[in-house]
């Protein structure tokens, strides 16, 4: 192995992205108590689906990352 | 038995469980270096996952992040953010740098540093300010069992005193034991932190307005600015909060013992997964966020709002329960301060004091002052918790502002081969120098901005353009081949 190690592939990149979209950049547009999801204040609700989407998107990427190691050693 | 006698008897039950599982673990090891900072480099997916959760759920999320939520509402949402962003970036920069770990037997951050900019001033710098900002970290845990132990005794025991006694059990458990013990005491920590989060997140809300829905609709009536940033603040709206959650989910890896705790996993397929699985993991904060949010109804006014989760548990439960919850959050206190106060003292040693004052040292002499350095940082810590005091929330972000710094050398030095070593020490002293100007000053947040935020941008400018100008042959000077 050599530094710079192989970098991700783009499309796991974008996956990890979405995450940051979703709980970082975009918080003007959800930071807001109605309309209450299952009691809970709108942003509230948001952000915690959204940890379980991050989990979904990184199992995506884990996808993408594991069959590129595969073919990298088929490569060889 | 008094009700503070119970509540404190539990808590010094709890409390010496862990302790004992901790020596038993660390007994019968033939304890080397390696063995005592990384364990060895075998821990399996379980072991590994509990060592990481147990380092990351720390006292800040227990009483820092309830705390904030009655102090300050709404922008307490950035640690569900952070913390979940933040197993993003692990899952992209940690399985590579496990597999450097592995193959330059890497066991800290400035061994990272040092094999890959070839530089052992930079080595030692990234070390001393990994200690430094390690520094209100530790004190955010002492202060924690400090609360946790007065509380609990009805506000017999000081807090001060509380922190001696707390000081002595960590560096006990950690002088006699290393990293091996403290991940089986995590197991204990894991599975009371679980239960007590859940069960007062669901029974505070309950006992009060009948369930979390009324009370956030109760909350949402009487205080609806509370519920959204900037909620009580002046200055922590949405700009802060996307540079606040930039900042730390950037910085949770760069911190010394999480970057050394990734050494230990057994695998890069491991670490992985694990980042994988995280996410889920910070659901639990909810539920601590429930009890904050209905402290502010119940409990209005209390001067310090770290102590609105045990302020509201003690006034709505038995003693004993009282005394579990404590005993969970003091072992919430302990991993974490144990695995911190490991991680400063090792670096301390290996990277620091060695290569810069006595270069012929052997590992055995450098293991044995580590274990002298875990005392006088326990000592240092304890004084700042004493004389130092500000809200659990504050001594976090102004460590991620100082150790979010490492993330341009460790993120240029892992994927771009023309970033140099000129380059990279110039903008982390740049940004490290920012930090502790703006905040020495007062200045954060800067019109809005987390400081540590500017300081990183600043950081990041100076290290990639530097690394630009320079010619290419002294790019590549890096002893990076395997």
């Amino acid at each position: 192995m050599t530094v710079p190690v192989k970098k991700p592939s783009p499309i796991a990149l974008l996956l990890g992205l979405i995450p940051f979209i979703a709980m970082c950049l975009s918080v003007p547009l959800w930071d807001r108590i109605y309309p209450m999801i299952l009691g809970l204040p709108f942003n509230l609700a948001w952000l915690l689906s959204w940890t379980v989407l991050t989990s979904l998107c990184l199992v995506g990427a884990y996808r993408m990352e594991a069959r590129r190691d595969d073919d990298h050693r088929e490569d060889k | 038995m008094s009700p503070s006698a119970i509540a404190l008897t539990t808590i010094f039950a709890i409390v010496a469980i862990g302790g004992g599982i901790g020596f038993v673990a660390g007994l019968h090891r033939k304890m080397d270096l390696e063995q005592w900072s990384v364990g060895g480099r075998g821990f399996g997916p379980l072991l590994m996952y509990l060592l990481l959760a147990g380092e990351i759920y720390t006292t800040f999320s227990f009483l820092g992040a309830s705390g904030w939520a009655y102090s300050r509402g709404g922008p307490t949402l950035y640690i569900l953010a952070y913390i979940t962003l933040a197993y993003v970036v692990s899952f992209f920069i940690l399985p590579p740098l496990w597999e450097l770990g592995r193959k330059h037997k890497l066991q800290t951050q400035s061994d990272f540093f040092n094999m890959r900019y070839g530089n052992k001033y930079l080595g030692a710098f990234v070390c001393g300010v990994g200690v430094v900002f390690l520094l209100p970290y530790f004190q955010l845990q002492v202060t924690g069992l400090g609360i946790i132990v007065s509380i609990a005794s009805f506000d017999g025991i000081g807090r001060t005193p509380a922190m001696v006694i707390s000081i002595v059990v960590i560096a006990a458990f950690v002088f006699a034991s290393g990293i091996r013990a403290i991940a089986w005491v995590s197991i204990l920590k894991d599975a009371l932190m679980l239960l007590a989060a859940v069960s007062i997140g669901i029974a505070v809300p309950y006992v009060y307005f009948g369930g979390i829905g009324p009370m956030f609709a109760a909350l949402a009536r009487s205080r609806p600015a509370h519920l959204t940033m900037p909620g009580a603040t002046a200055d922590l709206g949405h700009p802060w909060y996307i540079t606040t959650v930039l900042l730390t989910s950037l910085g949770l890896y760069m911190w010394p013992q999480g970057f050394a705790a990734n050494f230990t996993a057994k695998s890069a397929d491991t670490v992985r997964r694990n980042a994988v699985l995280m996410p889920l993991y910070t659901i639990t904060l909810a539920f601590i966020f429930f009890v904050g949010f209905t402290a502010v109804l119940v409990v209005p006014g209390l001067a310090d709002g770290d102590l609105s989760l045990l302020t509201i548990v003690r006034r709505t439960f038995p003693p004993w329960f009282l005394g579990v919850i404590g005993g969970a959050g003091a072992l919430t206190a302990m991993v974490p301060a144990a695995i911190m106060v490991l991680a400063a003292s090792t670096l301390f040693a290996k990277n620091l004091y060695r290569p810069l004052f006595a270069p012929g040292m052997t590992d055995d002499a450098v293991a044995k002052l580590a274990r002298w350095m875990v005392v006088v940082l326990s000592l240092i810590g304890l004084y700042l918790a004493v004389y130092r005091s500000t809200t659990l929330v504050s001594l976090l972000l102004l460590g991620y502002a100082g150790v979010t710094q490492f993330f341009p050398g460790v993120i240029l030095g892992l994927f771009w081969k023309r970033a140099t070593m000129a380059g990279v020490f110039t903008g982390l002293i740049a940004g490290v120098g920012t930090v502790a100007l703006l905040t020495l000053s007062n200045h954060d947040p800067l019109f809005g901005w987390s400081a540590g935020f500017v300081a990183l941008c600043l950081n990041f400018l100076i290290a990639t353009g530097l690394s630009f100008i320079q010619p290419l042959k002294d790019s590549i000077a890096t002893p990076a081949r395997a």
